[in-house]
């Protein structure tokens, strides 16, 4: 456990030594969300409401998503496809300790990093200029909390699963950027997934994508209210189960299959 | 010449090995229209439940985005410096780039050069086609050169920012997250401007000039009269900024020292 709880310092402290990323980062998110929400204002062109979502919802949607996803966001995929290919895999293995356990706590520590010095002074400073609702209840924020770690650990998820299909396919760049593209349109993160026709809606319960996006959102804009805030929670926590499945047969076929082309 | 014929020997070692992974080139294919579909989706969810966005119609708004493509595949196409920190900095390729008799900054290019990602100006052009006739805009015989020079005017202005961000790499040891981020930025530019906040619009037009990459350049040929002085305006720009990128990146190089790997 302590070599993991040190693996999630050292990434932080890596983080940390890249400065100019830093207050260029604050910048662009606060450029990001405050033309989303100009754009959302031309979209709703003074209606109150749409899909039961005033303005001010919306705008706290797009800045939460934005700023969920600095947090769950990472490249645990193409890390691992690259140590693949150059082989460095092999001295991986031979490490006391998990592979892709010690790769996901690496994304938590990128994580934890673009989360207090980046969006977090971002969204701060975007509130001084935007209409942004911060809930009042100290329960949503907790809630709000759970469903971002769980975001996390489905995102992170998705990334090994697809990096551990490298051992099978060695080369899958576009495969892997496919995979982002339908991850920014079905999570929910360019739109909440109320405003898709009712058959796209219904296709997507069966997908993981909805709880690594839209989910921590929609409580944070408090448009999940009670039953539906635990529903939610609920549907996360099962596909963070269900994806560790696949997951581990994979990965323990990959290990017997494990070609090495030098390194 | 000689740059010429340097350029079309890479065209030609590009075709053999993509033609050895034609398997990946498809799945490449894929995932950039993929990209382009997120952009496609969002728009016509949104004007499932609008019909007007400030005073632009659904197909105007299509048809500005169906422009943005062409100019935003063929700089994709050339000026692949995503990974540039990454490959040539950390890994110390840009050595081995320096002591090349043709312009480093070229010498990246062609090494980089994905021109798979041309093909993305299709569906643009079948946007704009399919737009265009709804609308019934009405086209001249210049109009064609006018695109063409709009398109590179467009192109020059995503690669002058691209270059200029690879750039800070000579200078500082930052890493690459800028760009994922300026890509965000760059979206922006596709929407009517007037929607912004003037401070926004202003980054848009003079310092991240992405509006010149889609909805300045896309009113020439919406006929929107008020906007085609800024229209006109794109190859200038483009040039400006393509010159002010490759003259900071000459000063990059000069200030280079190499990581020693």
């Amino acid at each position: 456990m302590g070599k993991y709880v040190e693996m999630v310092r050292i990434r932080f402290l890596m983080m940390l030594a890249y400065r100019t990323n830093y207050y260029t980062g604050i910048l662009i998110y606060a450029i990001n969300i405050a033309a989303y929400y100009f754009l959302w204002s031309a979209i709703y062109g003074g209606k109150s409401s749409m899909q039961g979502m005033s303005l001010g919802q919306m705008t706290t949607y797009v800045a939460i998503s934005w700023l969920a996803r600095a947090f769950y966001f990472n490249n645990l995929d193409r890390e691992i496809a690259m140590e693949i290919r150059d082989g460095k895999v092999a001295v991986e293995l031979i490490r006391p300790y998990s592979y892709l356990g010690m790769k996901a706590v690496q994304g938590l520590g990128e994580g934890l990093f673009r989360l207090f010095f980046l969006s977090l002074p971002g969204l701060l400073v975007v509130s001084l200029f935007l209409p942004l609702q911060f809930p009042e209840h100290a329960k949503t924020w907790l809630a709000f909390g759970v469903s971002l770690l769980f975001s996390f650990i489905i995102f992170s998820e998705l990334n090994l699963l697809a990096g551990v299909v490298t051992f099978f396919t060695f080369r899958n760049e576009g495969l892997l950027r496919a995979k982002r593209f339908i991850i920014d349109l079905f999570s929910g993160l360019i739109l909440p997934l109320s405003f898709y026709p009712d058959w796209a809606q219904r296709a997507m319960m069966y997908f993981p994508f909805q709880a690594i996006s839209y989910i921590p959102s929609m409580i944070m804009t408090e448009s999940f209210q009670g039953a539906a805030v635990r529903d939610g929670l609920l549907l996360q926590a099962t596909w963070c189960i269900i994806l560790l499945f696949p997951i581990g047969w994979l990965w323990r076929t990959a290990k017997k299959r494990l070609v090495v082309q030098g390194g | 010449m000689f740059y010429v014929s340097v350029f079309v020997q890479y065209m030609a070692q590009y075709m053999k090995t993509k033609l050895q992974y034609r398997a990946d080139v498809l799945v490449e294919w894929l995932s950039d229209f993929m990209a382009q579909a997120v952009n496609l989706v969002f728009l016509l969810v949104v004007f499932g439940h609008t019909t007007l966005l400030h005073g632009w119609t659904r197909d105007e708004i299509l048809f500005i985005y169906g422009f943005f493509l062409v100019p935003y595949a063929v700089f994709a196409a050339f000026f692949n410096l995503w990974d540039f920190n990454e490959r040539y900095i950390v890994q110390g390729e840009m050595d081995r780039v320096l002591t090349r008799p043709v312009h480093s900054l070229f010498q990246v290019i062609l090494e980089r050069m994905e021109l798979e990602s041309l093909l993305g100006a299709i569906p643009g052009l079948i946007i704009m086609v399919y737009t265009g006739a709804r609308l019934s805009l009405t086209f001249h015989w210049y109009d064609v050169l006018v695109f063409i020079l709009f398109v590179i005017g467009g192109a020059l202005i995503y690669a002058g920012i691209f270059i200029s961000l690879a750039t800070v790499s000579f200078f500082a040891d930052a890493r690459t997250s800028i760009m994922p981020m300026m890509y965000n930025i760059s979206g922006y530019g596709r929407y009517p401007v007037d929607i912004y906040h003037r401070v926004i619009r202003y980054i848009l037009t003079w310092v991240l000039p992405f509006a010149f990459v889609g909805v300045y350049p896309a009113a020439y040929f919406l006929e929107k009269k008020e906007w085609y002085s800024y229209a006109f305006f794109t190859p200038v720009v483009g040039f400006v900024f393509f010159a002010v990128a490759v003259m900071l990146w000459n000063a990059g190089v000069r200030r280079y020292r190499g990581t020693g790997s």
